[in-house]
């Protein structure tokens, strides 16, 4: 090919072209499928241009002599300026899209960086074992708030996977479309509602409604189970739906004609075969539920203590930081930023695992080479 | 309604007892919402024997299929209308379940369709849905019914392994397997050969031919080579205006169809002058 | 059958001498008698249908509750001398009058946001879409803008006081705010874009290309106009999700009432004043007519959304 290019250029460049310009194209068209080669549908798209060009070319010099070459005059149509443009925007686009590595590589070195004198300051395992938490003091152990986090995420994902997997199965294998057009938007808005509008709402409705059940003040771990189940639910609900929207209609009706009910096609089907999609909702829900800061914060009492009970207050790693950052400094502020870099290496191994999930999934319904022929 | 002047052809008269048939079809009919898909279809399905159901795509072959364990019921505003009556129950009266129907009456998709589970859990599917739990008898439905299948050799080492991870041919017959582990007394087939290779539709005639005897088979097919092939009975559908309802145009033996067809059209269909 | 012999050599520890088959048919043969194995499997389908209705409507009512409380305590609050409630400025503790100020920081704020952000997004969208190679990179980008979308909004806002803030001595003010807000939009905007352009179908590509357009000629011309509804959809929805964050306002942008002219002013935005009016407990209706007033605004950006991707829906199909 590249032998069939130069005697192409070559024609070009006796008869018609500078010949700065024609290897300026060459090195052009082979910046081209240097990046294109891996996709092979794209290449014969990017290639377009030049490979028309040349095939005309070609065909023309073949029709006439060398010296008399001039239909190919007009077939260099597309400009040197534009050809640069073309590779430069390409670049900036590139740069455009390298500014996600870079947000995150910034965020992640910012951190790590402010959170780095934990080490000599504090010490790790201090950080990561001490109970005790008094700027007083001047002692920043963070267990209560790693754990306190913790116990807030499961009691969330306690109370709201099995609500948003029934309503996602229940929006993909039983509703009509018509329920459908209802539930969807509903469930789309209720993602959208900001979560401090979501954690007022837990202030002057939940947090009453759990004093009067369990005593005490409504502040703490119930209360904040209860709203962070609501934060969670729209984000597990959708993806579980997609998982579930995503298994062909063949197996369901396989199953139908097999004489299953519904719910046996749905239990030991349709859930099975979408429960790699149902776990990754889960996990994604288990980020947001981590991540998730003004709604718990207004509800969960804010006190750095271990768990004790359903409605006694307790603190997480994302409201300690949003109360205490304005006054902040010295030890204290590395503390909370070693608070961040928990939460930041929690949600980036969540998102990891999902990766992970989807690889497992395609290796092992991959078909054996000989394919057979569906 | 114009379409029911229609008169079918047959080749042997029909039966008039309903217990010596397997299926018994009287004056059908079938709806999709205002549309009258089928109209006036009459016809026996002998037991024991292999019914091939012809005719060009769109023809409503497969819709009638669907009738026959009512997997249609699964599409919102479907109508039936006239009898059907399988060992001489009519299978759309109040009282029949449809999924106790489907227990009894097997189907095989077009498009293989396994779960994607185990190649063991997808033919003990059937049988742990009618409630068998031990498992050395799974274990023995699961090898008799992949044996019946003709892919017990090719998958017997394999059994853990994935049901989307053989080929389409491989998929195929673990569907059928699948089918035959819950023993049913008429396999209604929508075109099985139609997306798999040459070998596996070979291994799947082969093996309609040796379960025929117990089962009832009926298969719809584009194939008229395939018709001519396996099945005893052979009846040809036909929509002949777009829009209007599909009919049963002739029906009758295999050998009598295709050697000495009754309606010109049938003729022409099996000549390959249109479709 | 001769497979079943087969069974038998193979199984002779099993005591039984009936083959799984037989054992099935019998099974069979009883349940016809009976009925009792199909009406249990009947009876469980219809409890679980059940509970798969009263999951959706416990979810569905949530949100309703939500509505309802928030609108039935709200309106009121906003109707009240309306629209004075949305055009003063808060008076004594904070405890009379509107919320001016925080509606403009909010508008302000996230309107820099997105323009910010939107550029940027909708390139690196182009790139991933159209330009990149299937490969290590675009992978390690995908891989980064998922990671960048799952960081916890207040990892985020702590970056945006370090970085934005301390390390460029940006004030707290509308700039800083925008630039963390920016950060946090960036990967919705661009996933929605990339999703948008991939569902333009390749022959319309085709057909420019055909006619001898470069790359950027087809993108600019041709994909890119296909694409936008959707593009602006997404766009809609990352505004929407902006204007609700609070962690990421609450630590650049202040928390002073203050009405900003200049990038660099600082001032409350509606989700801080929320906060604080619902944690101080001192002024109640100002809280509930300020979340009323965020609902309102995240609704009709929800419904403006699904109204345009629903009209234009025919020609992406087509």
């Amino acid at each position: 090919m590249s032998e069939n290019k130069n005697t192409v250029d070559k024609s070009q460049e006796d008869t018609l072209e500078a010949p700065s310009h024609a290897s300026e194209q060459e090195v052009a068209a082979g910046k081209e499928s240097l990046r294109t080669d891996a996709d092979p549908s794209k290449k014969t798209l990017t290639h377009t241009p030049s490979v028309v060009m040349k095939e005309l070319a070609d065909t023309a010099a073949k029709r006439e002599p060398v010296p008399e070459a001039r239909p190919a005059t007009k077939l260099q149509l597309v400009s040197r300026s534009t050809q640069i443009k073309e590779a430069s925007l390409a670049t900036l686009f590139f740069i455009c899209a390298f500014l996600a590595v870079l947000g995150v590589g910034l965020i992640f070195a910012f951190v790590a960086w402010r959170a780095f004198p934990l080490l000599s300051e504090i010490g790790l395992w201090n950080f990561l074992t001490g109970t005790q938490w008094s700027v007083a003091d001047n002692t920043f152990g963070a267990l209560p708030f790693i754990l306190g986090s913790f116990v807030v995420v499961g009691g969330s994902l306690i109370l709201g996977v099995p609500l948003a997997v029934l309503t996602a199965v229940f929006m993909s294998e039983v509703a009509s479309p018509r329920a459908n057009a209802i539930i969807r938007p509903a469930i789309e808005l209720l993602a959208g509602v900001p979560s401090v509008v979501v954690g007022f709402f837990g202030v002057v409705v939940v947090v009453p409604i759990v004093s009067a059940l369990v005593g005490g003040a409504g502040f703490g771990p119930l209360t904040a189970w209860i709203v962070l189940s609501i934060m969670i639910m729209p984000t597990i609900t959708t993806l579980s739906e997609d998982a579930l929207n995503s298994i062909p209609m063949g197996i369901r009706e396989a199953s139908y004609a097999m004489g299953a009910t519904k719910w046996q096609t749905i239990w030991k089907v349709v859930i099975p075969a979408a429960r790699i999609g149902i776990i990754d909702a889960t996990i994604l829900g288990m980020g947001r539920a981590i991540g998730e800061t003004m709604a718990v914060l207004m509800v969960v009492g804010n006190a750095p203590q271990l768990f004790a009970g359903i409605s006694a207050p307790i603190s997480t790693m994302t409201s300690q930081i949003v109360l205490e950052m304005g006054y902040s400094s010295g030890d204290h502020r590395t503390a909370l930023f070693g608070l961040a870099a928990i939460l930041f290496l929690i949600s980036m191994s969540l998102v990891l695992t999902v990766r992970l999930l989807a690889r497992e999934q395609t290796k092992k319904t991959k078909k054996p080479k000989k394919g057979g022929g569906a | 309604m114009s379409a029911s002047t229609h008169q079918t052809k047959y080749s042997t008269p029909l039966q008039t007892d309903p217990l010596v048939t397997s299926y018994y079809v009287r004056n059908l009919e079938f709806w999709y919402g205002d549309f009258n898909a089928l109209t006036n279809i009459s016809l026996d399905v002998m037991p024991s024997a292999i019914t091939a159901f012809i005719g060009p795509s769109g023809c409503g072959k497969s819709t009638f299929l669907r009738c026959m364990n009512r997997m249609n019921d699964l599409i919102p505003d479907t109508k039936v209308g006239g009898d059907m009556l399988l060992k001489g129950a009519d299978i759309y009266s109040s009282g029949v379940d449809p999924v106790d129907l489907r227990r009894r009456v097997g189907m095989i998709f077009q498009q293989p369709n396994p779960f994607p589970q185990s190649i063991y859990d997808n033919v003990a599917y059937g049988p742990r849905l009618q409630g068998v739990k031990k498992k050395s008898d799974l274990d023995d439905i699961v090898e008799d019914s992949l044996k019946r299948a003709n892919l017990w050799k090719e998958v017997k080492d394999i059994l853990d392994k994935n049901g989307l991870a053989i080929s389409g041919g491989q998929q195929q017959r673990l569907c059928i397997a699948r089918v035959l582990a819950v023993q049913p007394e008429v396999l209604l087939m929508d075109e099985p050969c139609s997306a798999i290779d040459p070998t596996s539709v070979q291994k799947i005639e082969d093996l309609m031919a040796e379960i025929k005897d117990e089962v009832t088979i009926i298969i719809v097919t584009h194939n008229m080579q395939q018709a001519a092939r396996v099945s005893d009975y052979t009846s040809f559908f036909l929509q002949e205006v777009a829009g209007e309802p599909a009919v049963l145009v002739e029906s009758g033996k295999t050998s009598d169809i295709f050697t000495a067809p009754i309606d010109k059209r049938t003729e022409d269909y099996i000549t390959g002058r249109f479709g | 059958m001769s497979t079943k012999t087969n069974k038998n050599t193979q199984n002779a520890n099993a005591e039984q001498r009936k083959t799984g088959m037989q054992v099935l048919k019998e099974m069979k043969e009883q349940h016809r008698e009976s009925g009792s194995g199909l009406g249990r499997a009947h009876l469980n389908n219809r409890i679980a249908m059940g509970v798969l209705w009263g999951a959706t409507v416990i979810t569905i009512g949530l949100l309703a509750v939500i509505l309802i409380y928030v609108g039935y305590h709200g309106l009121g609050v906003v109707l009240q001398d309306f629209p004075r409630f949305i055009f003063t400025w808060p008076e004594g503790v904070n405890a009379e009058g509107g919320i001016w100020p925080t509606i403009v920081a909010t508008l302000y704020s996230t309107g820099l946001a997105m323009a910010i952000s939107t550029p940027i997004a909708v390139l690196a969208a182009v790139y991933l879409a159209e330009y990149a190679k299937q490969g290590r990179i675009v992978k390690t980008i995908r891989f980064a803008a998922d990671s960048l979308a799952s960081v916890p909004s207040i990892v985020m806002g702590l970056f945006g006081l370090a970085f934005f803030v301390e390390t460029l001595n940006i004030p707290l003010s509308m700039l800083a705010a925008s630039l963390g807000l920016s950060l946090l939009m960036l990967p919705i905007t661009m996933r929605a874009t990339e999703e948008a352009i991939r569902a333009v179908p390749r022959y319309i590509r085709w057909g420019s290309y055909g006619m001898g357009a470069t790359k950027w000629q087809t993108v600019s011309r041709v994909v890119l106009p296909t694409a936008t509804p959707r593009i602006i959809t997404g766009l809609i929805l990352s505004l929407a999700r902006a204007i609700g964050e609070t962690a990421v306002v609450f630590l650049t942008m202040g928390i002073a009432i203050n009405l900003p002219i200049i990038p660099t002013d600082s001032g409350r935005s509606m989700s801080v004043h929320l906060y604080l009016m619902a944690v101080e407990g001192i002024n109640l209706p100002s809280a509930y007519g300020t979340a009323f007033l965020l609902l309102l605004i995240i609704l009709a950006l929800n419904l403006s959304a699904r109204y345009i991707s629903k009209r234009y829906s025919r020609i992406d199909n087509a």
